[in-house]
């Protein structure tokens, strides 16, 4: 693979390094204080496409790589985490397994308004019983007549649940028959008997608008069941696989956001007459961090490059996640050490960045899950 | 070209509603030192209506004759009919130098005067000296105010620079001084006058006083963060008898008018005493104030450029110095 | 309606810092950007684009790696990109520069120029009205809004040093406009796809209009005697104390000073 960037990809990195950093950025913090789903920061990403970027222009999308779609991730999450996993949710959770696994006329349906931002994505698997183990799922979709399901059950922690128009969920056609029961659904808001429930209060990424999905007596008309019957596990493993890109980005740009905060501060404060960059302790932190950081940004640019190139990504992106999150995790809680006192408050962005961390190494498959698809393979 | 022919140093002297610019007077100030040198006369340009009282104010300040162009269409300034008038004179009196303001003003109408009489032209000087041969040395900031240099023009005439604002001095003036003033008659050619037209002319500066004819300024940055921290440097200027000026990241936030804006996009000052307050010194601010006779810095960060300008630099937070300052000089004032 | 815009690629000067000991520029490191009062002026061409339907050109004199702001100007979602570079063309002063581009777009069709106010390079405001005096246009400099009755005449607002004026002005003509007038819109995702997919047409001094004589070095009547760094003043004590300190020690000064 090519270490680089194309010019492309340079000029595309030029606008939205531009685009956070003015347009994100400021609303970052209160977005997280006042729990509060950016939908103005959307509206300005749909106008200039970062709402579609990995889908094909015949569908409306811009064409771009799902490079660009890591790097987007990855900037606007330097700034504001919350902003970064909207984008996620959205591209890697709704769009994709539209694009991969839909039927011509849904992905004409669908992937225009979603790629053009005029609609946002959700994807719902998780269960208060179905996370890690995700073939547990309760909720089913019993066909009732010929044309239509009737879908019974909840999903949890659903990410843009409030603000979205279209979901990707899942269901259990045939319960005897485990994973291969699973059944993929396309549901639009509004739908009868689909609502949405309570709101979570999280540690993190407070401004993503993560809520309940209910479906009771929920009628979908049969057109838009996702790919074919009993196939609903491999689209959701399928969609994991690139959502952990997705992830593995937010974690990067969270990492790269604490990085820039810590070295700004350590070279103003000072202490013992000195600004502490000049400690010997800093520098040593600063050097292993920034390594990491730069490693977990290699794993995240090969998944990527490899899922552009038609090459098998999963173990990649499994890599990519598991270290980019725990990457953020660590780079947070040292900036927040090097910070002292002030990064235990919300004065500075390191501490709510500390918090927005720690979902990066739970959600789309926790850091075991990751282990699990790749010692998987080793073993193979 | 035979630039033989070309002698004397002529300043464009520019009037707004009848009120001659101090730019200008400066420019004389500055005409007559060269011109002494190199022993010929220095002609001021005076343009607009009803303005031929103007002339023995310049006359005072410097000027040995006064070219008077007073006429309907020079009313408010407009590109096109003040350069015809203007490279009229350069064409028919030729003249070696021609000094301009770098205002708004200026900086529109010299580039057009230097390509229609293709001369060169010389942008923002801050210092003109006449080198061994007779020629013009203007030398300005170049690369942001990082480094500076020294422009020639050779082989044309008339060599024409704009200078900014407050840059040079102006001389006492001299009510004694005697000199010719001549009424000039401009041939206007109307038809391209007219392609552009004035629909409104608004005066919306709200600014009480001209920053850079200020003996003590108190000046805001980033630092100061927001109207209400710049609340607290009012209150200083106010009992130092100064006024508020601030840098350009002030003016941008909207929190203080563009004409208070100190830099290579605002004014040049040379005040007596110029407090620094959370500015931290960016090349472009440092351009406008570096100049003035004493600098006191506060900013946080010690390594702020600001501090390599300053005569007393206090790494600190502004916003208890100030208002701790402005109290203690309020005490020491009653007594 | 056709619009050229003139925009330059400069090296951002606020990141430009100076070696304190030799005084000299440390030029390592510093991007190059589209000089902002240019991409002003491109958002208003944009503008109008938009409301009625113009035709935008960008043009740009320079080294052959100015084809990356053209490439940012095309992906903004302008229609054409003229990389206007030769070795004929160097060392130009303003005049001579003006020269080029003015040679350049007498070989194009315009109804309306767009230059920024100045580039942050030079800061010299001349290059603007210079082409518009070569092309006997009218100008209006220093514009912070612009409109047009889509007919043939311009509505403008100029910053003047006291205010501003709102002028009409009748097409052909050049402005020059400010940056901080308008917001510049951000490149979008199509055009950034297709930015490098697309043509800039790469100009010689051969295919514009001017004579040899008035171009690069030859046609510059300016030139550089000498550069120097700025000779810097001592720094004066610089002091880390408290602010009740630091205030007597400010005191201090003002009475030494006679100011207070």
């Amino acid at each position: 693979m090519d270490f680089g960037l194309s010019k492309t990809e340079e000029l595309f990195l030029q606008m939205i390094r531009e685009f956070a950093e003015k347009e994100v950025k400021p609303l970052a913090a209160e977005v997280d204080e006042d729990e509060r789903f950016p939908l103005e920061t959307v509206e300005k990403m749909a106008k200039i496409g970062l709402m579609g970027i990995p889908i094909p222009a015949k569908y409306g999308g811009v064409g771009g790589t799902n490079q660009m779609y890591g790097m987007a991730v990855e900037e606007l999450s330097r700034v504001c985490g919350t902003t970064g996993v909207i984008l996620s949710a959205h591209t890697s959770l709704c769009c994709a397994p539209i694009l991969e696994s839909g039927t011509e006329e849904q992905k004409m349906k669908y992937l225009p308004k979603l790629a053009s931002g005029e609609w946002i994505g959700a994807f719902g698997l998780t269960e208060p019983n179905a996370g890690t183990d995700a073939a547990m799922q309760q909720t089913t979709a019993v066909l009732d007549g010929g044309d239509h399901y009737i879908i019974n059950g909840s999903k949890i922690f659903i990410t843009n649940a409030i603000y979205a128009h279209v979901y990707v969920i899942f269901a259990m056609t045939d319960k005897s028959l485990g994973n291969k029961g699973i059944t993929a659904f396309i549901i639009e808001k509004g739908t009868p008997g689909f609502s949405i429930g309570k709101k979570e209060k999280k540690m993190g990424i407070r401004g993503s608008a993560t809520t309940e999905l209910i479906f009771e007596d929920c009628r979908v008309p049969k057109e838009n069941m996702l790919g074919q019957i009993g196939k609903g596990f491999g689209i959701a493993m399928k969609t994991l696989d690139g959502g952990r890109i997705g992830i593995a980005a937010q974690a990067l740009g969270i990492a790269q956001g604490a990085m820039d905060e810590t070295i700004r501060y350590t070279k103003e404060r000072k202490q013992f007459g000195r600004s502490i960059s000049q400690f010997q302790n800093t520098q040593f932190q600063l050097a292993e961090l920034e390594t990491k950081v730069q490693a977990a940004r290699m794993l995240v640019r090969s998944a990527s490059y490899k899922k552009d190139n038609g090459i098998p990504y999963s173990v990649d992106a499994a890599m990519a996640k598991l270290f980019g999150a725990e990457t953020a995790m660590e780079v947070t809680t040292k900036a927040v050490q090097l910070h002292g006192g002030y990064g235990y408050t919300r004065e500075y962005p390191v501490e709510r960045m500390m918090r927005d961390a720690k979902i990066t190494e739970i959600y789309e498959g926790t850091s075991e899950v990751q282990k699990m698809v790749i010692a998987a393979k080793l073993l193979k | 070209m035979d630039i033989s022919q070309y002698k004397d140093i002529y300043v464009f002297v520019e009037q707004r509603d009848g009120a001659v610019q101090s730019v200008g007077l400066e420019l004389l100030g500055k005409a007559r030192e060269l011109a002494d040198r190199v022993g010929e006369k220095v002609v001021a340009l005076i343009l607009g209506k009803g303005i031929s009282d103007k002339a023995q104010e310049l006359i005072a300040a410097g000027a040995d004759k006064v070219l008077v162009v007073d006429n309907e269409y020079l009313k408010s300034y407009l590109t096109e009919p003040y350069t015809q008038a203007v490279s009229q004179i350069i064409l028919e009196q030729k003249p070696a130098i021609l000094l301009l303001g770098a205002t708004i003003i200026g900086r529109d109408l010299a580039p057009r005067l230097s390509a229609r009489t293709n001369t060169g032209l010389t942008a923002d000087c801050t210092q003109l000296e006449i080198g061994e041969s007779g020629e013009l040395l203007m030398t300005r900031p170049a690369f942001g105010g990082n480094l500076m240099a020294t422009i020639l023009c050779k082989n044309h005439r008339p060599q024409m620079s704009t200078v900014r604002p407050g840059v040079m001095q102006r001389i006492a003036p001299d009510v004694s001084r005697k000199g010719e003033i001549v009424n000039y008659n401009v041939n206007f050619d109307k038809a391209k006058i007219n392609r552009v037209r004035i629909v409104e002319e608004v005066k919306e500066c709200k600014c009480v006083a001209d920053i850079s004819e200020s003996k003590i300024l108190v000046a805001g940055g980033r630092g100061v963060g927001n109207a209400e921290g710049f609340n607290k440097l009012r209150a200083l200027a106010q009992t130092l008898g100064g006024e508020i000026a601030a840098s350009r990241a002030m003016v941008d936030a909207g929190i203080i008018e563009h004409c208070s804006q100190v830099g290579q996009t605002g004014k040049t000052v040379r005040p007596e005493l110029y407090i620094a307050c959370g500015i931290s010194g960016a090349i472009q601010h440092l351009a406008g104030m570096e100049e003035s006779e004493y600098i006191i810095a506060i900013n946080r960060d010690k390594y702020a450029p600001i501090f390599s300008v300053a005569d007393i630099g206090i790494v600190g937070d502004v916003h208890k110095i100030v208002p701790l300052l402005n109290e203690k000089i309020k005490n020491i004032k009653k007594f | 309606m056709n619009i050229i815009v003139c925009i330059k690629q400069v090296p951002d000067t606020t990141e430009v810092k100076i070696n304190p000991q030799t005084g000299t520029l440390i030029r390592e490191g510093v991007p190059s950007i589209m000089n902002p009062d240019d991409k002003g002026g491109l958002e208003f061409a944009l503008q109008l684009k938009d409301k009625f339907n113009a035709h935008v050109t960008v043009i740009t004199m320079g080294l052959p790696q100015a084809d990356a702001i053209l490439r940012e100007a095309l992906a903004m979602g302008v229609d054409r990109a003229i990389l206007l570079t030769d070795r004929k063309l160097g060392g130009a002063d303003t005049l001579a520069t003006s020269n080029a581009i003015a040679g350049a777009l007498r070989t194009l069709e315009y109804d309306l120029v767009v230059a920024g106010r100045q580039a942050i390079d030079g800061d010299t405001a001349q290059v603007g009205p210079q082409i518009a005096e070569h092309l006997d246009i009218p100008q209006v400099s220093y514009l912070e809004d612009i409109d047009f009755d889509g007919n043939k005449t311009f509505t403008l607002r100029k910053q003047t040093d006291d205010g501003y004026q709102v002028l009409q002005m009748d097409a052909p003509c050049l402005v020059t406009v400010l940056a901080s007038a308008v917001k510049p819109r951000y490149m979008n995702m199509r055009g950034i796809v297709e930015a490098y997919q697309r043509e800039v047409e790469v100009w010689g001094a051969d295919r514009i209009d001017v004579a040899e004589d008035k171009i690069g070095k030859a046609g510059s009547p300016t030139s550089v005697m000498k550069a120097f760094p700025k000779s810097l003043k001592p720094a004066g004590a610089t002091f880390e104390v408290s602010a009740e300190e630091a205030v007597d020690i400010i005191v201090e000064k003002l009475k030494e000073r006679h100011i207070i």
